[in-house]
């Protein structure tokens, strides 16, 4: 086994290109350390982004040998291919520089999606309680984890062919929400999500569930929130 | 594609089901009673019944398909709005058409 890794990594904005670089093999290396290694060591105007380097903050997703991935918990030992890793920009999302997406459309759809809780209650009413069994709860809780990473919106073909579907992550967060009993903004959220580019825009290809880094299946989230917003539309609720 | 759209191309796949079936069936027999042009017109010819199975089948096929045809220029082109309406339309009514020739000649001519 070589003692060093042929990194090929983006470089440039719009219109750019695949540069190579050679990384020390180390023990345990991520593929974050391969891309920090190239800033610190070899081109300090690399651009990448991350923070907290341990699979919480979602920040450091790329593209590792044409799959999205989340690098900060990938080891480059389970990703290397013939001695050699490809580090790029993550997909469906515009370039700013080098490794960095701009988030904006990504994030603005959470928003469209109505991913914000809407309280029912102030806080001089009464804790509600949620018993953790309760079905409700229980898809929540197989939803709730979602690290805002981009890797299921970068890996989904429906988003690539349809830039306005709103993708895995925003309807994800939008199920959880339909399925908080403290909410109160269904009406909207579901209207938000029925709309066109919203849940029924999805293929059921599970690209997504595939790819998500926390064994998420946004998929499933989806088909949650169509069978919903059919049985608003049936029931008069959905217009 | 829209909640509406998406519940209509559903409801015509569950109801296209059962026609699927007496569709094949009629095929399988067909076949096993020496298949001819003869015999086919024999059995539909003048026939309400065949003219109104194959009337619904020609109509569920031609809302179904319309649909999803929308959806695929949708996701492949960059169609939107009143073209993939359009489109749709476009299709359906194309469906229709052919699909009403085809039982007006089995049944009718």
């Amino acid at each position: 086994m070589s003692d060093v890794i042929a990194v090929s990594i983006w470089r440039g904005r719009g219109e750019g290109r695949y540069v190579d670089y050679e990384v020390p093999r180390l023990d345990s290396q991520t593929v974050l350390d391969v891309v920090t290694y190239v800033q610190r060591h070899l081109d300090p105007t690399l651009s990448y982004r991350f923070a907290c380097r341990v699979g919480v903050c979602g920040s450091c997703a790329m593209t590792v040998n044409g799959r999205p991935r989340w690098t900060c918990r990938t080891h480059v030992e389970k990703v290397v291919a013939d001695g050699r890793v490809e580090i790029g920009p993550l997909a469906n999302l515009p370039v700013v520089k080098d490794l960095a997406t701009d988030m904006t459309r990504f994030f603005e759809k959470w928003q469209q999606a109505k991913g914000a809780f809407t309280p029912s209650k102030t806080r001089h009413d009464k804790v509600a309680h949620i018993m953790p069994a309760s079905p409700a709860r229980v898809e929540v809780d197989k939803a709730i984890e979602c690290i805002n990473c981009g890797v299921c919106y970068a890996a989904c073909d429906s988003v690539r062919w349809n830039p306005d579907y709103l993708g895995p992550a925003a309807l994800n967060r939008a199920w959880t929400l339909v399925n908080d009993e403290r909410d109160a903004g269904n009406k909207a959220r579901l209207a938000a999500v029925a709309a066109a580019g919203g849940c029924h825009s999805c293929h059921t290809h599970q690209s997504c569930e595939q790819h998500c880094p926390q064994a998420i299946n946004p998929t499933a989230s989806i088909a949650g929130l169509k069978q919903r917003t059919l049985g608003a539309y049936w029931s008069g609720a959905l217009t | 594609m829209t909640l509406r759209l998406y519940l209509l191309q559903r409801l015509t796949a569950a109801l296209m089901v059962p026609l699927i079936v007496g569709h094949l069936a009629t095929i399988i027999y067909a076949t096993h009673h020496g298949v001819s042009a003869a015999e086919i017109l024999g059995r539909t010819r003048g026939s309400l019944g065949w003219a109104l199975f194959y009337g619904l089948f020609v109509l569920l096929a031609a809302m179904h398909a319309s649909i999803g045809v929308r959806s695929v220029a949708a996701d492949w082109t960059s169609l939107r709005g009143r073209p993939l309406t359009i489109l749709m339309w476009g299709f359906g009514v194309l469906l229709l058409l052919l699909g009403a020739r085809a039982i007006y000649a089995v049944v009718a001519s």
